[in-house]
């Protein structure tokens, strides 16, 4: 071993090449295949892209480093699967570029939150934590609730969402920037094109409780309410999703 | 000017064109305040670098001089100290807000989600990348007893990286990041970082082929593995599809699953190859040099270094068990994680076993006595982590505080101690000093250190026990006994002893600093003497 292991010592770009071909194996052995294998992502019910509303409220999460404390993964241990709700599914997170399931649990887990509460709790939650729930230790974001959402951006986002793989429709694409202002819509006027284009379980309302006012809560709570409950868990066919 | 190797001035001026082009678009489509702020820094240190490469191509041709060329590793040294007390500060600032939540501030920049990044990115890559940087320069001179390859280049790789490290930095608290863990800048600064770690494997690839020494020196092994495995990962987890040139958001091409697995393949990797694989090669030349004793066992040194290689990338999935990941690819990355033991112990024995003989060291310098800890907090925090691989164990401490005590076992302990030892090494070297400038300041940045890590770790590995006890404990009707407030509750003294250990963890660095500043502005050395003989360069 250790003499030819000298001849590969005296040539740095075959050193240079040796290690990197040693070092690619691990990865095209176990990621490759989860692109080509179909039962990676099983198939579930309800599942659809994000809303523009909910996506710009993804990118607050986002932007914020949410994850640095909230997981979004309910593994398939009794003690999460009881806290939390059913275990994640692949399914769930196949349209989050990127994927925020988080490593540590300094706040509890959220991939389930969508429901849980009323949208009034998350605002005020938000805008000051241990009001509600003493002994928090999360920080405040009431400036979400005075900082206007910003749009002009949202048709560029699901442009480059489809190019990255998401099914959004030009039309979605084309009508982003309203569809976001429709569904913070008190008045609820343009339900029935929303639910049209997204389908039956786009929630329309006003999020943040300040009715003709397009802000940052609205969309970081209407992403909120939507985690979790897109999949349709009743019609999972659970010995498809053993692996 | 220095050098007339004119093909690779050609391609240093493109690659700084490129540059300059990308940052005056950022500055004139970009939209976000932050965003044109970053576009000017690229373009003015583009700018800056364009006009200093002319006017020295327009300077007089001068020979090269025929010595080692130190001046970018005394400046990387510098770097490493100025990241080392941000990222500690800022570490210790938000174990403050975890104990004290209202030290957020509920101002939109300083919230613990948005400064956590700035302590994991200046502490990695600003400390831990520019102390490797620094030293590979110096150590890969020394043992191929050859003057760098370019008089250029050294300076791109230093500044560039430290360009990359500020737009990281000050993008964060200003709302700019992936939040992919430890890979959080948008795509223009993955870019930026991409053309400078070229130039930086060129360079090093370069330097080593211009070696007068017949074999390449293990340290040097290890330095090379985190400069190709870092690119490897760089490319692959960054891949993203910006928005558009007027803002720096951008989406990851991939998503979910298969995200979270290239995430983790890259993030477990990042520890392999920049916090493991880099300071090995630290260890295996500075401690030898520090003892003055040859490494224990050549042999040793190429099973560690291929194990490590090879077996480190198939581990990252151990960081996904129980998920939505395929179980195959988890048990996988168990075993593997498991095996990658031995390879890393072998590190262990070989460094602990190269020290045997000049036990007397430890004792008398403190340098010598920081490696030796560093060795033994590796050796401590890839046992720990091997076992938290194995499912059962990680179903009790993922998402808990003991990932992070693991983390900064291997951080404070590991990382930080092998640096100091071989900075406090290095810098007498090369500002040819007699030596540190006080022994006993050095002996109590020592001291403050390890009390330091061991409040750390002790009371993460408490608070991460208690919290998943609590997490998974039923009454006898089979309900939970806690609330999960409850166990966000009991974390507060652990939180509190943990930012007092971190504390005196920055009151050390800080003294270290100090030390190696006033070694610095202090009197030269009466003769400066070399390792070993320089070999002339045949002309280009
Ligand atoms: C044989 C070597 C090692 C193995 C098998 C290993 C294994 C592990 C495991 C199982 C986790 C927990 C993953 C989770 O549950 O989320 C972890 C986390 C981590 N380890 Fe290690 N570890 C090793 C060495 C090291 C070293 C030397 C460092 C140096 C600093 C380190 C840094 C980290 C970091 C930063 C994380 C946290 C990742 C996160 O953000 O969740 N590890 N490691
Ligand atoms: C004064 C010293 C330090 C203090 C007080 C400190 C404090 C902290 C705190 C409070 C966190 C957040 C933990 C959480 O989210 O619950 C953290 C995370 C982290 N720190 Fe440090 N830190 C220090 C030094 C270091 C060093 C030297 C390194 C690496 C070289 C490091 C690497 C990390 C990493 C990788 C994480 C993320 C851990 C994870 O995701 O599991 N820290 N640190």
């Amino acid at each position: 071993m250790s003499t030819q292991h000298q001849k590969l010592e005296r040539h740095s770009l075959g050193f240079a090449m040796a290690i990197l071909m040693v070092a690619s194996i691990g990865g095209i052995v176990e990621i490759a295949p989860l692109f080509t294998i179909e039962n990676t992502v099983e198939k579930v019910e309800g599942m659809r892209p994000y809303t523009p509303l909910e996506l710009a409220g993804r990118d607050i999460y986002v932007r914020e480093g949410c994850y640095a404390c909230h997981s979004q993964m309910i593994r398939t241990l009794r003690s999460d699967i009881e806290r939390y709700g059913h275990y994640s599914l692949a399914a769930e997170s196949m349209y989050d570029h990127p994927f925020q399931w988080g490593s540590k649990r300094t706040g509890p887990d959220l991939a389930r939150i969508g429901g849980k509460y009323s949208d009034a709790w998350h605002v005020a939650h938000l805008e000051a934590p241990r009001e509600l729930v003493e002994g928090s230790i999360m920080p405040g974001y009431a400036f979400l609730s005075e900082t206007r959402l910003g749009t002009g951006h949202l048709a560029a986002s699901l442009t480059a969402l489809s190019r990255a793989g998401v099914p959004y429709t030009d039309a979605q694409i084309e009508n982003a920037e309203k569809d976001a202002a429709w569904q913070a819509d008190a008045e609820q006027y343009f339900e029935g094109e929303l639910q049209e284009s997204y389908g039956e379980n786009v929630q329309v309302r006003d999020y943040d409780g300040q009715p003709g006012k397009l802000t940052e809560m609205d969309a970081l709570v209407a992403y909120l309410q939507v985690l979790g409950t897109l999949a349709d868990l009743d019609s999972l066919n659970l010995e498809e999703v053993q692996r | 000017m220095l050098n007339n190797n004119t093909v690779e001035n050609v391609l240093v001026l493109f690659a700084l064109a490129i540059v300059l082009v990308g940052g005056v678009a950022i500055l004139g489509w970009g939209v976000p305040l932050a965003y044109v702020l970053h576009g000017w820094m690229i373009a003015i240190f583009a700018g800056w670098g364009l006009i200093w490469m002319i006017a020295r191509m327009n300077e007089e041709v001068r020979d090269i001089p025929l010595e080692y060329n130190d001046k970018v590793t005394r400046y990387g040294v510098l770097a490493a100290l100025f990241w080392a007390l941000v990222g500690f500060t800022v570490g210790d600032i938000l174990a403050w807000q975890l104990a004290f939540p209202t030290l957020n501030g509920d101002v939109f920049w300083s919230n613990f989600g948005r400064l956590r990044p700035v302590h994991t990115s200046a502490v990695i890559f600003g400390f831990g990348g520019n102390a490797l940087i620094a030293t590979s320069f110096y150590v890969v001179q020394r043992t191929s007893r050859a003057r760098m390859a370019s008089e250029t280049l050294p300076w791109m790789v230093f500044w560039g990286y430290n360009l990359f490290m500020v737009l990281a930095a000050t993008g964060y608290p200003l709302g700019i990041t992936q939040s992919k863990e430890y890979a959080e800048p948008e795509w223009y600064a993955d870019l930026l970082l991409l053309v400078v770690w070229v130039g930086y494997l060129a360079l090093y690839l370069k330097t080593l082929s211009r070696r007068a020494e017949p074999h390449i020196y293990v340290a040097n092994w290890y330095y090379l593995a985190f400069i190709v495995v870092i690119a490897m990962l760089h490319t692959v987890n960054n891949l993203s599809v910006p928005v558009s040139i007027a803002y720096p958001k951008s989406y990851s091409l991939f998503s979910g699953t298969q995200d979270a697995m290239t995430q983790w393949w890259y993030g477990h990797n990042a520890v392999g190859f920049l916090l493991t694989a880099g300071f090995l090669g630290m260890l295996y030349y500075f401690l030898p040099k520090a003892v003055n004793r040859p490494i224990y066992s050549y042999r040793m040194s190429i099973v560690g270094f291929w194990g490590i290689t090879f077996l480190y990338l198939w581990a990252g999935s151990h960081h996904l068990h129980y998920t939505a990941l395929p179980d195959w690819v988890q048990y996988l990355g168990m075993t593997m994680s498991i095996i990658l033991l031995v390879p890393s112990w072998a590190s262990v024995f070989n460094g602990i076993l190269t020290i045997n003989g000049a036990w007397d060291m430890v004792r008398t310098d403190p340098a010598v006595r920081f490696m030796m800890v560093a060795i033994l907090f590796y050796g401590l925090s890839t046992f720990e982590g091997s076992f938290m691989a194995i499912r059962p164990v990680n179903s009790l401490s993922h998402y808990t505080d003991w990932t992070v005590g693991h983390v900064h076992a291997g951080a404070l302990g590991w990382v930080a101690f092998i640096t100091f030892g071989a900075l406090y090494k290095l810098v007498p070297w090369i500002w040819k000093r007699e030596g540190v400038y006080s022994l006993r300041l050095e002996a109590w940045h020592f001291w403050l250190a390890l009390s330091g890590t061991l409040i750390y770790v002790g009371a993460m590995w408490n608070s991460g026990i208690t919290q998943s006890l609590m997490w998974q404990t039923y009454d006898a009707d089979g309900a939970f006994l806690f609330s999960f407030l409850d166990s966000v509750i009991a974390m507060h003294p652990y939180y509190v002893a943990r930012a007092i250990g971190g504390l005196l963890y920055l009151i050390g660095a800080c003294i270290g600093a100090y030390n190696i500043y006033m070694t610095v502005s202090g009197p030269k050395k009466a003769q400066a003497r070399e390792a070993g003989p320089l070999v002339p360069q045949p002309a280009e």
